[in-house]
């Protein structure tokens, strides 16, 4: 299994070397790390070539990792039915860059762009229907980004007097614990000072 | 018209609201209907009325407390969807499910299987206009139910499959019980196909609506009923087995037209496969344990606990740190009865999942509603909507 994907692989990368970065099997899982502006061509390569033919697009999700320079990574799974075979591609941007989008190659990645764009707020270019997908009317802020808190910050209940549901900011009797379970002790290296020295020399 | 504009008598367009409140919306779904006379023109979905946040918040439990997440998605077929979470992170740890635990999954998957089938194809009747299946069956279905609590406790919301296999084993006579009610099923199955299959209305509504061809399923991301009432042989049952499928005996229907009229005739014979199925795991069926033991994701034994200290600190740790699991990421699908739901999981070595997306079978289905609805009549609206097979709690998350 692992072979043939590594194979793959291969034939990909020397087909689109400009759209693939560097590429891995991990778990039984090929996934490409891509060049963000190339990601529509190496898709639709993906879509249309014989050895591929991922012709179901299974996925697109971000994912956010704050410490990076580029903090968001947008996932595409897709799928070979004919083949019998999956493959991940990733690319990163950040707040401002917009990912060109892959409506044209497929046509379900609209929703799932909106989706990217709502929760964690990556934009696509080329996607003409952009608007928000899952929260509120006039929401705020991309909820699965790593620093938007969980429980908010608006609430909302219905007012008597004024009849409609009307938006408070989140009250909480008491602070949202966040309790760290893991151990401190597995974590920490007894590290001896001067112990360092010695395994320079070996 | 005080703003000085007139109506022209001719322009037939208009706009309206189908739902949030709609008994033939499946949920709460509110879609923005462009109608010219009685034909679709186009239609405009807005979902998220039922979103939870589920994403956001399994980031903030450990893996053990993520996993009842998963009944609250698709709330009709519970366990399948703990399934795919379940395999996810079995992959990343390495963990081996035991035999008996691997069956009773796949026993409780089918079970899942034909109580989502039962439902859809009942409620999808009824939005066409046949009242009595529902109530046939839905009476099975409440057995199904029953079997559930049986196993797990709960009718619905069942937390019952462990990374590593299963909670609990079931109570001794519960397997008799299902291949009973197995035998009595299939009577009822065909009553309810006596009712709909050769029906005249039934066929009327169904056949020829909301056709899918082959290239479409695939350009708009579709996968179970959805790509087989279009003629692909696709389950992933077969294709990547998971668990024990590969020992399994069963067919996968396929329909030929991709109507509505096709997925409900490849709904009704998938019931019957999992009949067999079910049958099957039963008779395969052996003593032995139903969680991996001995492993970091499994509580030691009770009698144990009362004598080795190791065993009560690893209980206490299990149910307040939780088990790590290495750093990695994994996508694991299992075919859920809506078709291919996926768990994409990153993992960064700590005990809660860094990112896990969930990927609902619905959730592309309900996109192509505009598509598929296009030169419709909205009478037709209702009967592509229940084909599509449409739960909100797994596409709004």
């Amino acid at each position: 299994m692992d072979e043939s994907l590594k194979d793959l692989a291969d034939h990909i990368a020397h087909a689109e070397p400009h759209a693939v970065q560097k590429w891995h099997v991990v778990n039984g899982e090929l996934t490409i790390f891509a060049v963000r502006e190339h990601i529509q061509a190496l898709i639709k390569f993906l879509r249309d070539d014989s050895q591929c033919r991922f012709e179901t697009l299974i996925d697109i999700c971000g994912a956010d990792y704050p410490e990076r320079r580029e903090r968001f990574e947008i996932v595409y799974h897709l799928l070979s039915m004919r083949m019998n075979q999956r493959i991940r591609v990733k690319v990163s941007t950040d707040a401002e860059t917009p990912v060109p989008s892959t409506v044209g190659v497929f046509p379900v990645s609209e929703w799932f762009e909106r989706e990217a764009l709502d929760m964690y707020g990556v934009l696509f270019s080329g996607n003409t229907d952009l608007r928000r997908l899952l929260t509120d009317y006039g929401f705020e802020g991309h909820p699965l980004r790593k620093d938007f808190p969980l429980t908010g910050y608006v609430e909302v209940r219905y007012d008597e007097l004024e009849k409609r549901v009307v938006y408070e900011p989140v009250k909480l009797v008491q602070e949202y614990r966040n309790f760290d379970f893991l151990s401190p002790w597995e974590g920490a290296q007894a590290l001896i000072p001067g112990d360092e020295k010695a395994s320079k020399e070996a | 018209m005080a703003d000085g504009q007139t109506h022209d008598p001719d322009d037939r367009t208009f706009t309206f609201n189908f739902g949030p409140q709609h008994p033939a919306a499946h949920g709460v779904l509110r879609m923005i209907v462009e109608m010219d006379g009685e034909i679709v023109e186009r239609i405009d979905p807005h979902i998220g009325l039922l979103h939870r946040g589920t994403e956001k918040l399994i980031e903030y439990k450990t893996y053990l407390q993520a996993l009842p997440y998963f009944d609250r998605l698709d709330y009709v077929a519970p366990m399948n969807q703990e399934h795919a979470y379940c395999l996810a992170v079995e992959k990343l740890l390495g963990l081996e499910v035991p035999r008996r635990a691997s069956l009773i999954r796949v026993l409780y998957s089918e079970i899942g299987r034909i109580m989502n089938h039962i439902l859809n194809i009942t409620t999808q009747a009824m939005d066409v206009g046949a009242l009595t299946p529902i109530t046939w069956g839905f009476e099975e279905r409440e057995k199904l139910c029953v079997f559930y609590e049986r196993a797990c406790g709960s009718r619905m919301h069942s937390a019952y499959f462990r990374p590593g296999g299963i909670h609990q084993d079931l109570p001794p006579e519960l397997l008799d019980d299902i291949l009973t009610w197995c035998d009595g099923f299939l009577p009822v199955m065909d009553d309810i196909e006596g009712l709909l299959t050769d029906n005249r209305i039934f066929k009327q509504r169904n056949a020829d609506i909301g056709v899918v061809s082959v290239q479409d399923a695939l350009d708009w991301g579709f996968s179970g009923v959805m790509v087989r009432g279009s003629g692909m042989a696709w389950d992933l049952r077969r294709a990547q087995p998971y668990e024990c499928y590969n020992e399994l005996d069963f067919k996968i229907p396929v329909g030929k037209n991709g109507d509505c009229y096709d997925r409900y005739l490849c709904r009704m014979e998938e019931m019957k496969e999992s009949v067999k199925i079910i049958r099957q795991c039963i008779e395969l069926m052996e003593p032995g344990p139903v969680l991996a033991e001995g492993t970091k994701a499994s509580p030691p034994r009770r009698g144990e606990m009362k004598r080795s200290m190791e065993a009560l600190i690893h209980h206490f740790k299990l149910y307040t740190e939780g088990f790590k699991v290495p750093e990695g990421e994994i996508y694991a699908a299992v075919e859920a009865p809506k078709g291919e739901f996926g768990v994409y999981l990153v993992a960064d070595g700590t005990n809660r999942p860094y990112r896990l997306k969930i990927r609902a079978p619905g959730f592309p289905h309900l996109h192509a509603m505009d598509y598929m609805c296009k030169g419709h009549q909205l009478a037709d609206v209702s009967a592509i909507l229940g084909s599509l097979d449409i739960v909100f709690g797994e596409i709004d998350r």
